[in-house]
Order: structure tokens, then C-alpha cells, then sequence
């Protein structure tokens, strides 16, 4: 990052502390010195998150060692991998400057939509997971339309499209979990989720390919646009419409597949996956945590990844050291919020940066 | 001297000739072409860039324009004045395929265009620089310069080819950015122009409409655009319609005024045959009869 023009104001001190470190005392030198040093620590907010995440990974090895186990490994990449899938389409969705509640019951219903295929219709496994996803798509394409062409914002859009979902998915489930279609098990099941590094390593697959997509094609390009300056991005010719409405789906299909793999590695499909809301809001904090800023124009993949490990982490540790459940949404709170108001700051930085 | 309507080519659509004429203003070799421009004097000889009929435009119960003609020939500087909500700003959205008329046509050398998006605009060769500029802070100067053209390497963006691409347009155009991949948030309100109307005058458009061009320019950065806007019309092969409130500077740099008043074009010359004074005049009266028409009728 070079500053072209000679900065006033909050800049300043970064450009000239930057130049010249403090030589001793706790004057004007050394407080700007610190001003810019926390603000280029600021700047990468991945990098950021990921300290904190090594941190929080100190200081639970540190309280118990088996932290640092396989085993224990793996119950953190299996909570953190399916609800970071969640995430990045969330990340996409959010720097448009839209947002969807919804996507969680697509992944509660996807697996069914699965189940219904093979078992009442007879539809071979592949098929049948296409179609879920497909159904998904056209979910996703829906609160788009809604939401763009009617106008109507798209949280309203997708809170009722929550509702909806979870009316259709307990009608037709009953509210009973059931098995895993035998037409999928073996091969199928292990690959999409029941393997123990299964989820972790989709993640891991769909983080790298959207944060390319985000950052280095012309669909992250425009996303960007949109949702920075909607008016701006429409002069320049770009269909917000049409790149909202993919981001619409986008998230929903990552929703509904990120359901499957919880369904194959828990090994049954149940309505209450997550606990209805949990996903989708696990999925905005990590976003958020992450960096992404809720009205659109800036937020990166990895740091949704980043920030659903500290998630995953803070859950698993204090699982570890015996602190009961409950007092871990204090800390979730507490992380988004801090989040937040750093996210806040960070902006009022920037713009004080322009001249 | 003032204005007769050249025989509108488009009357007579056989399609025959129409080409043909096309053609060969194209293959003619530009140096040619530019002395031609230059010693003809202007009108009936000078084809016909853009021509704009019976542009009627409403928003709701708001009338925008009701009956908008105007002309543009090839390689000219148009000056578009008139008072705020007059319309300038909604009919510039429309010849660059941002709004839909609700009535009348456009041509686009001699050829009826109906203008589907500004995406479709951009393609045909007519290219803008709103008022807004249209810029993305979030994003960078270079990406912003080929924002929605971008250069790619399928599937990515050739980010290389933007970057060295962008530095060498605003070198030339003696734009001082020193570091093209800085986001655009981080510039001045003259540098924030000047990428707006680099982007545009680098689309290789045959028609640039700059809506407000130098709202937002300092002395220095103005006298950029200016000279920029100078250069353009030397060399000929581009047709400008300029948006502007600053009666001095469309004298000095366009080669015809349009006004436009209660949407309508009330007064079309060249500006070798006007003066500020006339401009003024004319925008002081409009106001006065406005004002004693105000109780009974409502323009906007």
C-alpha cells in the first residue's frame, strides 16, 4: 500500500510513523508510530483474524494438551468446514450488499430434497444431489427476484423464505429424521463428508476457488461494484441484477451443499441440522469476524475461513476446559461486536485517509 | 448564421446506400479526413455523428424533457447549458442507454439505434462520464478504468495488461497518479475526474457525452480536462457533448450551445456566434418568466 498523495489527518501519522519509528519517549512520535502501526495491522484484516485464531490455538494448547491431538483436529475442521462453505457464499452475498437468513434452512432441506429423490422417486444418487442443488439454485434465484425486482429488502425477502422452507420441510419430513439413502452409501458417503477430513478439505476446495473468484475475476470484480456504489456500478453498464441475483444462488447452493456433507458425516438427515438459525448466523459472525463489512463493497473469503475457526475454536476449547456451553455465545457475542466496532473504526479510518 | 437541419439522411431508409456511405467515411484515411475538417466550415458538408428526435421523457407526473431535437456532427464539441432540472442530466441518461424514452428516436450516423442498455451503448461507440462519476472506492484506480471492460485471461482478469494499460493512458493524458493499484477512496476529487473521463476517452467511443466534467476541478485539473477536451477535437474522430455550468468554459472549448429549457432545446449556435452575455441573458429571462408563471404552471 503506498500513499500517492500527502495524506491529512489519520493517514499522516501512518505515512510519516511508518518512515521514521519512534526513537524513545512517549510523545507525539511514539503514539502515531503505534496509530499507524495498528492501523496497517488493521488494513489485513485476514491477517488479523488469523492471529487471533493462532492465539486462541496458544492459549487452549496451552490450558489442555490435547488440543493439539488428531483427534481433537478433526472435531475442529469438522465443526469449522461445512458452517465456513455456509460463510463464503454469505461473504458474497454480504459484499453485494445483500444478506440471506434463509440459507440455513437450504441446508437443512437439501438433504432431504435428496432423500425424497432417491427413495420416493427413484432417482439415482448422483441425480438426486444435483437436483438438491438445483432446487437450491432455483431458491437462491427466487429471494434474488424478490428482492431485486420487487424491491423488497432482502432480509424481509429472506426471513420469509426461511419460514417457508421450515413450513415445507417439516410438512414433509414430519419432523422426523431418517436414515441415508442406501443408494448413496460407501463410496458416495465417504467422499462427500463421512470421511474424517471430508468437510475440511471442501472447504478448504471451495475457500481457494471464490476467493479466486472474488478477487480475480470479473464476477468478483462486479460483485465488489455493486455493492460499493450500486448507482455507479449500473452507469458503468453492470447488471446488478443479474449479479445479485447469482450471488443469491451462489449462497444458497453452497448452503445446500454444505448441508449434504453435514447429513453424510452425522450419517442421518435431520430437520433440526444446526438448530434452524444457528448455521445462517454462525455463518454471518464468521463473515463478519472475518472482516466483511454488512454494507457491502468490501469482505474476503479467507477471512470468513478465518474467522469460522476462531468460532470453532472458542466452542471446542471451552468444551475442553470444561466451561459450559452456555457462556460461549457470550464470547460469540462479545467477538462479533468487537469485530464490529473495529470494522467501524477501520472505515472512519479510511475515509479520513482521503483527502 | 444559424442552423438549417441537413437533410436528415434517415428519411429515405434504403438501405443501399446507407453503407456505402459508411464505409467509406471509415476507410478514409483519418489524416484526410482531419484536414477536411478543418478547413470546411461547419455544418451541411460535416456528416451527422448523432441525431436525437422528439426525445420525450417522463417520471411519473414529473415531465423531464417533452420534445428534445438535437444534432451532433462527426468530430464536434456540443455544449449542453440550462438550469438545474431543465433535463440535461436525464437526457444525456438517455442517449447513453441509461433511461428509455417514452417517445422519439435516436440515430447514430444516419442509422435509427434503439438503445437496449449502456452496456449496448458502450458496444455502438457512445461512452459517458456522469456526474457521479461512476467510480467504485472499494476498488482500485486500474480496475476502475477498465470497470466492466475488463481485460481477461480466461478465466481471470489479466490484471497485468489493466495495470500497465492504465498507467500508460494517464501518463499520456499527464494525469498524476503515481500508483495505479491505489484505491480510488484514497484520491482527490480533481484525480477522481480525471480517471472518470480517462476511462471514457480511452473506450475507444465514437460519441462521449461528459455530464458536469469539471464540477469537481481545481484550477490545474480543469485546465486538464480542457486541454484534453481540445486534443480530442483536434484529432477528430470522436463527437462530445458537453454538460456544463460555466458559460467561459463552454465558449472556450465547444464549437456549438445548445440550451435546453423546460425540456426542449430553445436555442441552437455556434459559439463563434454568441457570448456569454447571450447565455446569461437568456438563462436571467427564463428565470423571470418562471417566476411570473409559477402560480399558474409548474415546470421542472
Amino acid at each position: 500500500m503506498s500513499e500517492t498523495i500527502t495524506p491529512t489527518g489519520a493517514g499522516a501519522g501512518s505515512a510519516a510513523g511508518a518512515v521514521e519509528p519512534p526513537r524513545g519517549g512517549w510523545g507525539g512520535p511514539a503514539r502515531r508510530w503505534l496509530r499507524g502501526a495498528g492501523e496497517a495491522f488493521l488494513r489485513r484484516r485476514e491477517a488479523s483474524v488469523l492471529l487471533v485464531a493462532l492465539g486462541l490455538l496458544v492459549y487452549f494448547q496451552a490450558s489442555t494438551p490435547i488440543f493439539l491431538t488428531s483427534d481433537n483436529l478433526r472435531n475442529i475442521a469438522q465443526a469449522t468446514g461445512p458452517t465456513a462453505i455456509v460463510a463464503v457464499g454469505m461473504v458474497f452475498l454480504l459484499v453485494s450488499g445483500e444478506i440471506d437468513v434463509s440459507v440455513g434452512m437450504v441446508a437443512a432441506l437439501a438433504p432431504y430434497l435428496m432423500h425424497y429423490a432417491i427413495d420416493f422417486y427413484a432417482v439415482p444418487a448422483i441425480p438426486a444431489i444435483g437436483l438438491a442443488l438445483a432446487i437450491a439454485a432455483g431458491i437462491g434465484w427466487v429471494n434474488g427476484f424478490i428482492s431485486i425486482r420487487l424491491r423488497v429488502p432482502s432480509f424481509v425477502t429472506t426471513l420469509g423464505m426461511f419460514y417457508l422452507l421450515y413450513g415445507v420441510l417439516l410438512t414433509t419430513s414430519h419432523a422426523y429424521p431418517v436414515a441415508i439413502p442406501e443408494a448413496t452409501k460407501g463410496t458416495l458417503q465417504t467422499w462427500l463428508g463421512a470421511a474424517d477430513w471430508a468437510s475440511l478439505i471442501w472447504c478448504l476446495l471451495i475457500v481457494g476457488i471464490f476467493h479466486l473468484v472474488l478477487t480475480q475475476t470479473r464476477w468478483g470484480l462486479h460483485t465488489i461494484s455493486v455493492g460499493g456504489n450500486p448507482l455507479g456500478a449500473t452507469e458503468a453498464g453492470i447488471r446488478a441484477g443479474r449479479i445479485k441475483t447469482g450471488n443469491f444462488m451462489i449462497a444458497s447452493v453452497l448452503g445446500a451443499f454444505a448441508g449434504l456433507l453435514e447429513a453424510f458425516r452425522i450419517n442421518s438427515i435431520d430437520p433440526n441440522i444446526g438448530g434452524g438459525t444457528r448455521i445462517t448466523f454462525t455463518a454471518i459472525a464468521a463473515a463478519v469476524i472475518g472482516g466483511t463489512a454488512l454494507a457491502g463493497g468490501s469482505g474476503t473469503v479467507i477471512g470468513a475461513l478465518f474467522g469460522m475457526l476462531v468460532l470453532a475454536e472458542l466452542q471446542n476449547g471451552f468444551n475442553l476446559l470444561g466451561i459450559s456451553a452456555n457462556s460461549f455465545f457470550l464470547i460469540q457475542g462479545i467477538a462479533i461486536l468487537v469485530s464490529m466496532i473495529a470494522n467501524q473504526y477501520l472505515s472512519r479510518l479510511r475515509r479520513a485517509g482521503r483527502t | 448564421m444559424t442552423h438549417p437541419p441537413t437533410d436528415p439522411p434517415h428519411t429515405h431508409p434504403p438501405a443501399n446506400p446507407q453503407p456505402e456511405a459508411r464505409t467509406e467515411a471509415r476507410t478514409d484515411p483519418p489524416a484526410e479526413a482531419r484536414t477536411e475538417a478543418r478547413t470546411d466550415p461547419p455544418a451541411e458538408t460535416r456528416t451527422e455523428a448523432l441525431r436525437v428526435e422528439n426525445i420525450a421523457k417522463r417520471f411519473g407526473a414529473l415531465t423531464a424533457l417533452r420534445d428534445v431535437n438535437l444534432h451532433l456532427h462527426k468530430g464536434e464539441v456540443l455544449g449542453l447549458i440550462g438550469d438545474n432540472g431543465a433535463g440535461k442530466s436525464t437526457l444525456i441518461k438517455i442517449i447513453c442507454g441509461f433511461h428509455r424514452p417514452d417517445r422519439g428516436r435516436i440515430l447514430l450516423d444516419g442509422h435509427e439505434i434503439v438503445l437496449r442498455s449502456v452496456e449496448h451503448a458502450r458496444t455502438i461507440g457512445i461512452d459517458t462520464v456522469y456526474q457521479d462519476l461512476a467510480l467504485i472506492n472499494e476498488l482500485s484506480v486500474y480496475h476502475n478504468m477498465f470497470l466492466n471492460r475488463e481485460h481477461i485471461r480466461w478465466p481471470l482478469l489479466n490484471n497485468r495488461r489493466m495495470r500497465r494499460l492504465a498507467q500508460q493512458q494517464l501518463d499520456d493524458m499527464g494525469v498524476d497518479i503515481a500508483d495505479v493499484t491505489t484505491e480510488v477512496a484514497k484520491l482527490s476529487g480533481g484525480q477522481r475526474q480525471a480517471i472518470a473521463v480517462a476511462r471514457s476517452v480511452y473506450s475507444d467511443a465514437r460519441i462521449l457525452l461528459l455530464d458536469e466534467p469539471l464540477a469537481a476541478m481545481g484550477a490545474k485539473e480543469g485546465t486538464l480536462i480542457l486541454d484534453l477536451i481540445t486534443d480530442l477535437k483536434t484529432r477528430g474522430d470522436v463527437s462530445i457533448i458537453i454538460i456544463a455550468h460555466n458559460y467561459a468554459q463552454v465558449l472556450q472549448v465547444c464549437d456549438r450551445v445548445n440550451v435546453l429549457q423546460h425540456g426542449t432545446i430553445t436555442f441552437d449556435k455556434p459559439t463563434t456566434h454568441t457570448s456569454q452575455q447571450e447565455l446569461t441573458d437568456l438563462m436571467v429571462a427564463e428565470y423571470r418568466t418562471r417566476r411570473t408563471n409559477r402560480t399558474t404552471n409548474r415546470h421542472r
